[in-house]
């Protein structure tokens, strides 16, 4: 691999030990990969995970002098004002102490703390073309395949160090010549709602591995759809791109989202396939009486939160309901009195807060509802099950307690 | 005698141990961090032991946490496997991998692959880019 003199000061050391670590990663993955060069990058978004691992490695780095070139977005953990204090079942202290390090780790190397999951759809969206490095599941399929940026499908670390040296080895998605597609999906589901989407991601196993190209998919296709197929393509599988006919930027056709060749299998979904998938992966509950709800995984948008608010504005939920979003949107519903709404109804909308972290110790060895396959993917690991309904069953289940 | 393969670098280092083969992809998230066991139902490896071995593999999978986190946790309990021979790396393997300082080698020829076992004793040098078989 060719450094230039800048990057081969760095790797020497010339801007200190975190940043030659940084580059030495990244030198080994370009390596890897046959990458002839590193690139500049003016964007990145870090999965901070607030694991063990993951505060391990960013207070190596942060002892090491390392600070970010690109001030990256970051992944939630979970909000800290929110589950100690006043809240009813607070963390334990060694949980906060955990939290409260990762966040002055990654505040002392620089990064954005925006503890948000899906940044490309509102505060960190790249340009078409634009080379980036975008780590998390959803994230680096959505700025792939929809934005028509440039990322390959960096680790946690690996995009926390490129958001220091600021620049990433050229390889992968960043060549015109590996994001062409080279499976033919025919989607013959009724997708109906951004929830088939989550069930779409999920056939990974059915896909097989490659680019997938996506037909027979709706003229009209929401954000949220294209953030639950990504995030399901990447719990299902490992998908750093997609492309969907008439409609993602580098597919205007089947032929040049193919590349002009013939796909390598070709695969057909059907209602069947969604309807199967469902039914193996729910955890469902023997009773058909739910503990609580869960939504957010990946956060949910603004307005996803005022469709829930205007399902049970002047009810009463029989069950707890966690709505987890963004600052952004949390602030926004602040301000538009959606918060009322849902609070008065029992409903919680917390920011800043992912379904995989220890915040949620008191739900251990109940039954949730929600309508993210994720979501219900994770948190198995920490006791915690789950039922998987539309979102509509979700709001019903959450006012009743029960699934019809 | 032992039998050479010449191989490409991933991680740097050197390691020689019993040879584990796992004909699943990994994620070692889902391996015990006490005793290095893999808890994935299912799984080619299930209820076998990595820990101290050179692992054969064919990739990763999961999310773009859990094979750093996951091996974090193994090292912890000196329980990560001693190497890695992959067919398919991808960057969050290869992170995870250089990050945690476990040497880690692919590129290897179909004739090694024909000719490795389970329980083979290897050595794997991706410093000088061999793997060995041993007798």
């Amino acid at each position: 691999m060719i450094l230039n003199d800048e990057q081969k000061a760095m790797l020497d050391g010339k801007y200190g030990e975190g940043a030659a670590y940084a580059m030495k990663i990244q030198v080994g993955i370009g390596e890897c990969f046959d990458a002839p060069r590193m690139v500049p990058i003016k964007r990145a978004h870090v999965a901070l995970s607030n694991q063990a691992g993951d505060l391990w490695f960013a207070e190596k780095l942060v002892k090491a002098g390392a600070k970010c070139r690109v001030a990256p977005t970051v992944n939630p953990g979970f909000c800290l004002g929110h589950f100690t204090g006043e809240c009813a079942h607070p963390v334990d202290g060694p949980s906060a102490e955990h939290m409260q390090r990762t966040d002055n780790a990654y505040r002392t190397l620089g990064a954005v703390l925006s503890y948000n999951c899906t940044p490309y759809i509102a505060t960190n969206v790249p340009n078409f073309g634009e080379v980036c490095a975008f780590s998390e599941s959803s994230a680096t399929p959505y700025v792939n395949a929809v934005w028509g940026a440039r990322s390959n499908r960096e680790s946690a670390n690996s995009a926390l160090c490129a958001a220091i040296t600021g620049c990433v080895p050229e390889y992968g998605l960043l060549l015109d010549e590996n994001r062409k597609g080279d499976i033919l999906v025919h989607v013959e589901a009724n997708m109906k709602s951004d929830y088939e989407y989550h069930l779409l991601g999920m056939m990974g196993d059915k896909i097989g591995e490659g680019i997938p190209v996506f037909t027979g998919l709706p003229k009209v296709i929401t954000p949220e759809a294209l953030r639950n197929l990504g995030a399901q393509l990447n719990t299902s599988g490992a998908y750093g791109m997609y492309h969907i006919v008439g409609f993602t930027p580098e597919a205007p056709t089947k032929e040049v989202a193919l590349g002009g060749k013939a796909p390598k299998r070709e695969v057909v979904i059907t209602d069947k396939d969604l309807k199967e998938f469902e039914e193996k992966f729910s955890d469902e509950a023997h009773d058909g009486k739910v503990d609580f709800a869960m939504f957010g995984c990946p956060h949910f948008t603004l307005e996803e939160a005022m469709y829930i608010a205007k399902h049970i504005e002047g009810k009463q939920l029989a069950i707890p309901m966690y709505i987890l979003v963004s600052s952004h949107a949390r602030q926004m519903a602040d301000r538009m009195g959606i918060t009322d709404i849902l609070t008065a109804a029992g409903a919680e909308i917390i920011p800043d807060t992912c379904p995989d972290q220890p915040c949620w110790h008191y739900l251990k060895g109940k039954v949730g509802i929600t309508e993210s396959p994720k979501c219900a993917y994770y948190p198995r690991r920490r006791g915690i099950n789950f039922m998987i309904r539309d979102l509509d069953t979700c709001i019903e289940a959450a006012l009743t307690g029960e699934v019809k | 005698m032992a039998k050479r393969f010449s191989c490409h670098k991933i991680s740097e280092g050197k390691a020689t141990a019993d040879a584990i083969i796992s004909k699943d992809r990994i994620m070692f998230y889902q391996v015990r961090p006490e005793d290095g066991m893999m808890e994935e139902k299912n799984h080619h490896l299930e209820g076998r032991i990595i820990a101290k071995k050179v692992l054969l593999f064919p990739g990763g999978k999961g999310s773009s946490v859990v094979q750093q986190d996951g091996l974090y946790h193994l090292d912890r309990f000196q329980n990560m496997p001693a190497a890695l021979i992959v067919q398919d790396p991808d960057p969050v393997l290869v992170a995870g991998a250089i990050i945690m300082e476990i040497p880690m080698v692919d590129r290897l020829s179909t004739e090694f692959y024909e000719t490795v076992k389970d329980g083979d004793i290897i050595t794997v040098n991706a410093d000088e880019g061999y793997v060995e078989i041993q007798d």
